[in-house]
C-alpha cells in the first residue's frame, strides 16, 4: 500500500501514486472513461490530501512510467536540472503550491524552479491549485520566444490566423487570411490545417502563404500543419516554413500512434536549422490536448492531465516558438462540458508556462460537447488575463474545415482592447502602416479584407 | 429502368466520380470529400456578407473572396463586435447542429424502408457521448432480434444509425439507400435485410458481423455536425468485420450530404466499392480502389 488518507471520518488507501494522481484531478470524463477516476467528491479529496503532502523526491522515486520503458520518460528525466532540483527536492507539493503563489516568487524565480521540476510534479502541483491560481501564477511567468518576430511578452496577445478551407482551395485560403490581417490577427503565425496530406499540396500552401507575407511585408510566420514527415519532404522539395509543426502525445506508444517518435524530431529539428526559411531559435510548432493518449490506447494507466505535463516536458527539449493545447477539440468522452473545458484550458495553460513553453491556447468545442460560444468567450477572458501568449483566430470561430469552432477574429480584438493588451510589437506596426490600426484600436477601414485584393 | 440502363447510367456517374476523387483525394482517408467546387454551399439566409461592408475598398474583390470559401468572412463588426445578425446566423447554426446530436431520427423515414430499430447499450445521450464503448456493442434485447429477423451470412449488410447526427439520416437516407440497394443488385449481389441502430458507433458493425457473419457491412451514420452542415453522414464499409477489427481495416465515404458528396452518387458509389471487397476479400488500407 502506497499512502492512506482519513477524510469526514473515513479513511481512503491508495496503492500506488498512479492512483493518488488520478484520484486527485478534478472531474474530466476522460478520466472516467479510463476507469481511473475518483469515485466521489470524497475520495477525490482524500487523494489530495495525500498528494498535497507527498515530497518532489517521493514523486520522483516513484515513476509512472519507468524510462526504460518510455523514450517521454527518458526525455524528462535527462531535462532536470539537478542542483535547482537538489534544492527543493524535500518541499512537499503544497509547499511548493505556497510557494509559487507567494509574493516571493516572481516570473524569474518560477523560470529558475521550473528547470528543477519534472513534468509529473508539475501535474501533481496543478492537481492542488484552484482556477484562479492557475491564473495567477501562470500570469507571473513570461515566455518570449522568437521566429522571423517575437511574441510572448508582457502585455502582448498574439493569435494564429487559421485560414482552413474545405478543399485546400488556395483562393479561399488567402481570403481568410485578407479577413484575419484585416483584423490584426495573424501575429503569432499563419497556420494552415491541410485537407490533403500530399507533398506537393503541403508545398504549394506554403508557398501560397510564404507570397502573401512576402507581398505585403508582414512580419510573422508561415506554417503548414500537415504530418511532420510531409512536412520535412515538402521542405526538402523546396517549401518555404518557416515553423514546423507536430501534435505530441505524453507516451511513446501515444507518439508511435501520431507516427513519430524522439529520433524523427531531432531529424525534423536539424532539417529546420539547415532548412528553413526563418532564423529562429524557435522554429517549432507543437499542438497537445488531453485525451489523446487515452484514444489511441496508449495512456498507461495514467491520468490525462498528467499525460498533458508530459507532453510539455518532450516538447520543451526543441525551444518551440508556439505550444497550442487544443482544448476542447478531442470531445465529451474526454473533456464533457464547458467546467471540464475551462478548466482543463487553464490547467494546460499553467503546465505548458511552468515547462516554460510560449504557450498558446485553441480555446474550442465540438458540436457533441455541452458547450457554447458563450463558454469560449469566458475562456478567452480567463487565458488572456493569465497571459497566454497566443489564441487561434478563426473567421467567426467556425472552422469549416476542421467542423469546430475556436475563438473569432473579433473575439480576439476584443481581449486586446478589454483588457489593453497589443499585438506583437512587429506587427503592430505594421498595422500601423497598413492603417488598420491606431494607438492600439483598430481604425474604420478594419474588417475590410478587399484592402488585399 | 432495364439493368442495362441502370448499367449505363452507373457507368456515367462512376466515371463522374472517379474523376471528382481523383481531383480531391483518396476514397479510403476519412475527411472531406466536397463536390462544391470551393465548398462554398452553406445554406445560411440571415445574412448577405457583401452587403455589410459599408463602404469595402473593392466591392468586386470581395465578392470574389467572399465566395471563394465557406469560412463566415466578409462580415464586418460594430467596435470589435460581429453585427447582430452575423450572430443571429452562427447561433442558428450551432442550434442546428446540437439538435442533431441530441434528435432523435423520424421514425416515418425508417417505416418507408422497413427498417426495423435495434439499441446499443448506450442507454441514453449522455451516456452515449461519455462512453464511446457502450455504442458499439448491442443489448441483448438487440442480438436476439437480429437472429430472429436477419439472414445470417448474407453476402452484404446494410445497417442505419444515428451515430451524432439524426438530422444526417433523415436528410439523406431517402436518396442514398435506395441508391445502395439498386448499385448491389446491378452488381449482383445480395443483401440481408437492412435494420436501423439507435445510439450506435462505428464499430457497432463488428458486434453485427458477429451476429449476423456477413461477408460485407455498410454502415450508414450520421456524422459530427458542424456548422455548415449539420445533415453529414459517412458510409463505413468493411470485410467481415468482427471483434478486433482495426480502424485501418474500414474503408469510408464521408461528408455525404446535398453541398458535399451528392446522396444519390454516393449510394451507387458504395455499391461499387462493396464488389471490389467482395473480389480482394479485404477493405481499409488494403483495399485497391
Amino acid at each position: 500500500m502506497f499512502k492512506t488518507a482519513k477524510v469526514l471520518g473515513q479513511t481512503y488507501q491508495f496503492q500506488n501514486l498512479k492512483e493518488v494522481m488520478a484520484k486527485a484531478n478534478e472531474e474530466k470524463s476522460g478520466d472516467q472513461l479510463a476507469g481511473i477516476a475518483a469515485v466521489d467528491l470524497r475520495e477525490r479529496m482524500a487523494a489530495k490530501q495525500v498528494l498535497a503532502d507527498l515530497t518532489l523526491a517521493e514523486i520522483r522515486s516513484h515513476p509512472l512510467l519507468p524510462p526504460e520503458q518510455d523514450e517521454v520518460s527518458r526525455v524528462i528525466e535527462e531535462g532536470i536540472n539537478e542542483k535547482i532540483y537538489a534544492r527543493i527536492q524535500n518541499w512537499s507539493v503544497a509547499e511548493l503550491r505556497e510557494h509559487i503563489l507567494s509574493h516571493q516568487a516572481d516570473g524569474e524565480e518560477l523560470r529558475r524552479i521550473s528547470r528543477g521540476l519534472s513534468s509529473e510534479m508539475i501535474a501533481a502541483l496543478t492537481k492542488l491549485m484552484s482556477n484562479l491560481d492557475l491564473i495567477l501564477a501562470a500570469s507571473k511567468i513570461e515566455n518570449p520566444a522568437h521566429c522571423n518576430t517575437s511574441i510572448g511578452q508582457k502585455g502582448v496577445l498574439a493569435a494564429r490566423a487559421q485560414p482552413n478551407h474545405p478543399t485546400d482551395n488556395i483562393q479561399g485560403i488567402k481570403a481568410s487570411i485578407y479577413e484575419a490581417l484585416s483584423y490584426g490577427i495573424g501575429d503569432a503565425v499563419i497556420g494552415v490545417n491541410p485537407v490533403i496530406d500530399t507533398v506537393d499540396s503541403v508545398k504549394n500552401i506554403m508557398i501560397a502563404t510564404k507570397e502573401v507575407m512576402e507581398k505585403w511585408a508582414i512580419p510573422t510566420q508561415n506554417c503548414v500543419l500537415a504530418h511532420v514527415t510531409t512536412q520535412m519532404k515538402a521542405i526538402q522539395q523546396g517549401g518555404p516554413a518557416d515553423l514546423i509543426f507536430q501534435s505530441l502525445a505524453g507516451s511513446e506508444a501515444g507518439n508511435k500512434a501520431f507516427g513519430i517518435n524522439v529520433a524523427l524530431l531531432e531529424e525534423a529539428d536539424e532539417l529546420m536549422r539547415k532548412e528553413g526559411t526563418s532564423p529562429g531559435p524557435n522554429h517549432w510548432y507543437f499542438e497537445t490536448g488531453q485525451g489523446s493518449e487515452l484514444s489511441s490506447e496508449a495512456h498507461a494507466g495514467i491520468d490525462q492531465l498528467t499525460l498533458e505535463a508530459r507532453c510539455y516536458g518532450l516538447a520543451r527539449t526543441y525551444n518551440p516558438f508556439l505550444v497550442n493545447t487544443v482544448v476542447g477539440f478531442i470531445g465529451p468522452e474526454y473533456l464533457y462540458d464547458s467546467k471540464q473545458v475551462i478548466r482543463a484550458g487553464l490547467e494546460d495553460h499553467f503546465m505548458g508556462k511552468l515547462h516554460g513553453l510560449p504557450m498558446g491556447v485553441d480555446v474550442c468545442y465540438t458540436n457533441h460537447m455541452k458547450a457554447d460560444q458563450n463558454d469560449m468567450e469566458n475562456l478567452g477572458v480567463l487565458l488572456a488575463s493569465a497571459g497566454v501568449n497566443f489564441l487561434i483566430g478563426v473567421a467567426m470561430a467556425d472552422d469549416c474545415m476542421l467542423n469546430y469552432q475556436s475563438t473569432s477574429f473579433h473575439d480576439i480584438a476584443t481581449l486586446r482592447e478589454l483588457l489593453g493588451l497589443r499585438p506583437a510589437p512587429e506587427f503592430e506596426k505594421w498595422l500601423e502602416k497598413m492603417g488598420l490600426m491606431k494607438n492600439g484600436r483598430l481604425t474604420e477601414i478594419a474588417g475590410d479584407p478587399s484592402i488585399f485584393v | 429502368m432495364s439493368d442495362i440502363q441502370v448499367n449505363l447510367l452507373l457507368e456515367k456517374v462512376m466515371a463522374e466520380l472517379q474523376k471528382r476523387l481523383q481531383r480531391e483525394m483518396p476514397v479510403e482517408a476519412a475527411g472531406a470529400i466536397n463536390n462544391a467546387e470551393n465548398g462554398a454551399a452553406n445554406d445560411r439566409t440571415l445574412f448577405d456578407p457583401v452587403s455589410m461592408l459599408p463602404n469595402p475598398r473593392d466591392k468586386e474583390g470581395l465578392a470574389e473572396l467572399v465566395a471563394s470559401t465557406p469560412a463566415r468572412i466578409g462580415v464586418w463588426r460594430t467596435g470589435t463586435r460581429p453585427l447582430t445578425k452575423t450572430m443571429l446566423q452562427f447561433r442558428c447554426d450551432h442550434a442546428a447542429a446540437v439538435d442533431a446530436v441530441y434528435g432523435e431520427v423520424n421514425p416515418t423515414i425508417l417505416d418507408q424502408f422497413h427498417l426495423f430499430t435495434v439499441e446499443t447499450s448506450f442507454e441514453d445521450t449522455e451516456n452515449y457521448l461519455k462512453r464511446p464503448d457502450r455504442g458499439r456493442i448491442l443489448t441483448d434485447a438487440a442480438v436476439a432480434k437480429l437472429k430472429a429477423r436477419c439472414m445470417e451470412k448474407p453476402q452484404v449488410q446494410v445497417v442505419v444509425s444515428d451515430g451524432l447526427s439524426a438530422s444526417a439520416i433523415d436528410a439523406n437516407l431517402a436518396d442514398v439507400l435506395p441508391a445502395l440497394l439498386d448499385s448491389l443488385k446491378a452488381h449482383k449481389l445480395s443483401s440481408g435485410t437492412p435494420f436501423f441502430v439507435r445510439g450506435g458507433r462505428v464499430a457497432a458493425m463488428d458486434h453485427i458481423g458477429e451476429v449476423l457473419k456477413p461477408e460485407v457491412v455498410v454502415l450508414l451514420i450520421g456524422e459530427r455536425p458542424g456548422l455548415v452542415t449539420a445533415d453529414s453522414m459517412s458510409a463505413y464499409m468493411c470485410y467481415k468485420p468482427r471483434k478486433g477489427t482495426v480502424e485501418s481495416d474500414r474503408t469510408v465515404i464521408s461528408n455525404i450530404h446535398r453541398g458535399g458528396t451528392p446522396p444519390v452518387e454516393a449510394g451507387a458509389h458504395i455499391g461499387t466499392i462493396v464488389k471490389k471487397m467482395l473480389e480482394q476479400k479485404t477493405s481499409g488500407v488494403n483495399l485497391v480502389v
